[in-house]
């Protein structure tokens, strides 16, 4: 019987599960190379020769490639392994995290300072008809 | 003997560190925040303890995909500071109390709590940001810490309830060691945040305060939170908050109440900040 995943119905969230870390570990373990200052120096000198290095998939490597965090997770990348591609590139999380939302850096920056998003409108994927 | 005296709470979040490395703490942004350290500052200066069991969250820094300890108690005798992406934080090494903290291996095991020892491993921000909220910049920690990595970023993360009859175990523990210590344990991350995704940013003020002022008096009944009320209400870093318990399991069913901190926002995060002592 397959484990109920109830968390499925949060909008806007992907759960890493065991099943997710199947399918990310690749580009999970690549990220994670970047902890170190070399790897760093090589992957910023040829990211692509550095991909190519992983046994990841090409839809995993063209996401790394356009910087693009939802299409990661979606693949299976977790955020904090993925922390480590956009501390490589010098940014924040704070940046980062806006740039998964679709606002710019500067509105990102606002709602928090305004205390956040709010949780209303939020909960459950079908309150969320139109928005997110 | 060894006795647990206080515990403390805290957000990690790794900005709060690198405003602090990078000379920030006195800009509008971050002043704030750090305010809400003053008094904790004070207070641990007088307490002084001689070790500080770290509950906290490795953030894939230590731990890669290779291995996934639920619960990893640090045994070694010293941790440096992890480097995750930027450098490694200009912060001192931590040191390990070794012989408690192989009394609590052995004993915690033998309390069924299934345990992963770890000699060697890097600690991150968040094991490293708490306590410099506390201690603020010293050549070298004042007291000896054991580190205690719960496993929060592939899910499930231990229960709440798991975390909280933990947090008794250690308490047990300490106290069966003879050596007379002054034993602190903080728990440490969330509170309501979201990193990841199109609902990144989410806080939740009014969960966030509910949950501080159940953890003082009825912290059984948050022990009950199941996972995915976390996830929905406090986002789905929030689970954090089950590190939580495990310090508060840990202390006495009455405690005092000596500090109380809540702000919003520290770049994704809302953070809160508990002092408690033991009645």
């Amino acid at each position: 019987m397959a484990i109920a995943k109830p968390y499925a119905d949060i909008p806007g969230t992907i759960i890493f599960d065991a099943d997710m870390a199947r399918i990310g570990f690749h580009i999970n373990q690549f990220a994670l190379s970047l902890m170190k200052a070399e790897n760093r120096e090589r992957f910023k000198a040829d990211e692509r020769s550095y991909l190519d290095e992983w046994a990841m998939t090409e839809d995993q490597k063209q996401a790394v490639l356009d910087r693009d965090y939802n299409k990661m997770m979606s693949l299976g990348g977790n955020v904090y392994f993925l922390a480590k591609i956009f501390s490589t590139d010098g940014l924040s999380f704070q940046v980062a995290a806006a740039s998964m939302t679709g606002m710019s850096q500067q509105e990102y920056a606002q709602m928090m300072l305004d205390g956040g998003r709010s949780p209303d409108g939020n909960r459950y994927l079908h309150e969320q008809k139109g928005k997110i | 003997m060894a006795k647990i005296t206080a515990g403390v709470t805290t957000s990690h979040v790794p900005a709060i560190g690198a405003a602090l490395d990078n000379g920030k703490s006195n800009e509008e942004y971050w002043k704030p925040v750090f305010a809400g350290y003053d008094f904790s500052k004070k207070w641990i200066a007088e307490q002084k303890p001689d070790v500080v069991i770290l509950v906290y969250n490795d953030h894939a820094s230590a731990f890669s995909l290779d291995l996934v300890p639920t619960f990893a108690l640090g045994c070694g005798e010293k941790y440096k500071p992890a480097d995750e992406g930027w450098g490694p934080r200009p912060v001192p090494d931590v040191f390990c109390h070794q012989e408690l903290a192989s009394h609590i291996a052995q004993s915690v095991i033998t309390d069924d709590f299934d345990l992963t020892i770890v000699n060697t491993m890097d600690v991150d921000h968040g094991l490293t940001v708490p306590l410099s909220l506390m201690f603020g910049q010293p050549e070298a920690w004042p007291c000896k810490v054991i580190p205690l990595a719960v496993n929060v970023v592939l899910f499930p993360p231990p229960s709440g309830q798991r975390c909280y009859d933990l947090g008794k175990a250690l308490r047990k523990a300490v106290e069966s060691f003879d050596e007379d210590l002054n034993v602190q344990i903080w728990g440490t991350g969330g509170m309501s945040h979201q990193l990841q995704g199109p609902r990144a940013g989410l806080i939740n003020q009014e969960f966030d305060n509910n949950f501080l002022d159940k953890f003082i008096d009825d912290a059984e009944s948050l022990a009950k939170i199941p996972h995915l009320d976390y996830v929905r209400e406090a986002g789905s870093e929030g689970i954090e908050l089950v590190m939580w318990l495990i310090m508060r399991g840990a202390l006495n069913e009455k405690v005092i109440e000596k500090h109380r901190f809540y702000h919003v926002p520290a770049s994704n995060t809302a953070v809160g900040h508990l002092i408690l002592e033991n009645k």
